[in-house]
């Protein structure tokens, strides 16, 4: 979406600058002119959500960090203290600890309506892979933060998962030990946790900033998946979607602030407040809930395959499960982008949203027990099994056998039938132009 | 520059001096990086602190039959169970078709010294420490992930896939073990 700068310098002060750095023309460019589709609904709010809660997070961690002590004998205390003594610090410290739960669900929606709306499809996969790198980065910064407090979740969190990386055949154990910094869990752990806990965000706001570089060469996509054909399809970004973005901020902070002010522990676990103790594991851990999905694929596999030992198995399925995110440009076969006009795509991908909500229930429940009749072991191989049969087998055939419905020939037509005649469904020719 | 040189690089690329000083220049500055790499990754590894506490002695004595206790040795839980009579029995009677990753009991052991049961005490699935005297068959359960071990350690259900380990270790004394 190639255009030319309408910049003009307003004064001497800005011409100057301009003929050195030439930001304010950038900006101009990137952050208020920026064309964009007319047609994108409130799904589209959330990259403007997530980068406020980036924001949010740096803050109230940079704060926290000035407040925290590192170490396995102290850092109990010094988030108590935070909680407790330090000016504001209760509110700041449930800011900072229930903001990563409001990241994680503002991660998903971001993600799942780009699962619905096809926008990893070409022209945009290198956005959709810098996406995926970006959860990556974000699940990475999430449990080393959660680590942080030394509670017993957060000691037991750092020993199974470190753990899984002792799966690796041969390289497992030098390479647990280096993680570690030890034989267990212990100081240098938690130290080199911090440091890293630190300094990922940023990395994770400089992945963001070749993210959204990635989304302006192509230009956002849009829930009828059909791409802008004129300028008179796109609004500039300021101030349509800056205020609707705005707008979407304030109602995403309802619910964040009643979290924050009135059950800033709800979505912790009670384990968490006694103290990390390498010689007990609490008799049911479970890990907070936007992880508990993987932690179910992790549990499932409980069985060898061929060669494969069962532990290795479940972290290959528990990796896979996030890897093959990656490749889901390529594994979805169909032309029609937007799920709209994908009649069977529907079906599997309600049910994908269901399974997955499914595995999170899984996730938290007791290794043993049953949930609806079945036992846990065995709805969570059938989930699991559903969770890949979708990436691997349902998007790379539904595009062969699927008929779609007709698309819109453009942005303008679906807005105007939408608005003039919503009874009227509109048979215009079938496109396949993208 | 001699104009002859020039001609032949020319006619045909063939590697000459310049070429060699590139590789070469590369080749020490890839070793130079790497040299500096490595210490900058080796920090990460256990300190000299962590390994020192790499041996332990531990006194026996005041476990009675039927006791357990867990002690830390290398900053990991090690179980030390006293091991009733129908607990051995009950070991060595299971057939070793029946397990995941075989060893007898008298392997699991040390000889005359066999109602000692000494092993690290992290689950050899995901690292949790298992309950005592749980699960179904009378040794050790894991919370986390369900994994069972039986009087002997060894993995009878779940998705660890070995018995917990053994640490290594001999007695000094009847009564007196030295673990590391």
């Amino acid at each position: 979406m190639a255009h030319e700068s309408s910049y003009v310098p307003g004064n001497v002060v800005e011409k100057w600058i301009d003929d050195r750095l030439p930001i304010i023309r950038w900006s101009k460019e990137h952050l208020m002119d920026y064309p964009t589709p007319k047609n994108l609904n409130y799904w589209w709010t959330f990259g403007a959500i997530l980068a406020f809660m980036l924001g949010v997070q740096i803050v109230t961690g940079v704060i926290l960090a000035m407040h925290y002590t590192p170490h396995v004998s102290l850092a109990f205390d010094s988030v108590e203290h935070i909680r407790r003594d330090v000016n504001g610090g209760r509110i700041i410290q449930a800011v900072h600890a229930t903001g990563a739960s409001m990241f994680f669900a503002a991660v998903y929606i971001h993600m799942f309506r780009g699962l619905y709306f096809g926008s990893y499809k070409a022209p945009r996969e290198i956005l959709w892979i810098l996406g995926v790198l970006l959860f990556v980065l974000m699940v990475t910064t999430a449990f080393m933060g959660y680590v942080l407090p030394w509670g017993q979740m957060s000691f037991w969190a750092a020993t199974v998962i470190t753990n899984i990386l002792g799966a690796i055949p041969v390289l497992g154990t030098p390479i647990l030990e280096l993680l570690r910094g030890g034989f267990a869990v212990d100081n240098a752990t938690l130290n080199r946790f911090f440091s890293l806990h630190y300094l990922l965000p940023f990395i994770i706001a400089a992945v963001v900033a070749l993210h959204i570089w990635a989304l302006h060469v192509p230009g956002n996509s849009n829930p009828i998946g059909v791409e802008v054909k004129s300028s008179r399809e796109t609004v500039p970004f300021h101030p349509y979607y800056t205020m609707k973005d705005l707008f979407a901020i304030i109602v995403f902070c309802i619910p964040f602030a009643w979290f924050v002010f009135f059950a800033p522990d709800i979505l912790g676990h009670p384990d968490n407040y006694i103290m990390a103790n390498s010689q007990v594991t609490p008799a049911h851990i479970v890990p907070e809930w936007y992880f508990l999905p993987f932690y179910a694929i992790l549990r499932a596999i409980d069985f060898n395959i061929l060669f494969i030992d069962s532990r290795l198995g479940g972290v290959i399925f528990f990796a896979g499960a996030i890897l093959v995110l990656f490749f889901v440009p390529w594994l979805d076969t169909s032309k029609v982008r937007s799920g709209t006009f994908r009649p069977v795509f529907k079906w599997f991908y309600w049910l994908f949203v269901a399974n997955f909500v499914m595995l999170a229930y899984l996730g938290a429940a007791a290794a043993d027990g049953t949930v609806l009749g079945l036992p846990v072991a065995t709805f969570s191989k059938l989930c699991t099994a559903y969770y890949f049969f979708y990436f691997l087998i349902v998007l790379p055939l539904l595009g062969r056998f699927e008929t779609p419905r007709p698309l819109p020939t453009s942005i303008t037509e679906s807005v105007l039938a939408k608005h003039k005649a919503p009874a009227a469904a509109q048979p215009a020719a079938a496109s396949t132009s993208h | 520059m001699a104009t002859q040189s020039n001609l032949a690089h020319q006619d045909a690329p063939k590697p000459g001096r310049r070429d060699f000083l590139y590789i070469a220049a590369g080749a020490v500055g890839a070793v130079g990086v790497a040299g500096v790499t490595w210490p900058l990754i080796n920090q990460l590894n256990p300190d000299a602190s962590v390994l020192a506490l790499a041996s332990i002695e531990f006194d026996l004595s005041n476990i009675q039959e039927g006791e357990s206790v867990t002690i830390k040795w290398r900053g990991l839980p090690v179980f030390v169970r006293h091991r009733t009579a129908a607990e051995i029995a009950e070991a060595k009677a299971v057939p070793m078709s029946e397990l995941k990753d075989p060893a007898t009991d008298e392997q699991r052991t040390k000889p005359g010294h066999e109602q000692w049961l000494i092993m690290i005490a992290n689950c050899t699935h995901l690292g949790c420490i298992p309950v005592g005297q749980s699960g179904d068959y009378d040794g050790w359960a894991c919370p986390c992930h369900g994994s069972q071990f039986d009087t002997a350690g060894r993995i009878r259900k779940g998705p660890a896939p070995t018995n917990l380990v053994l640490p290594p270790y001999e007695f000094v004394t009847d009564t007196l073990v030295q673990i590391g």
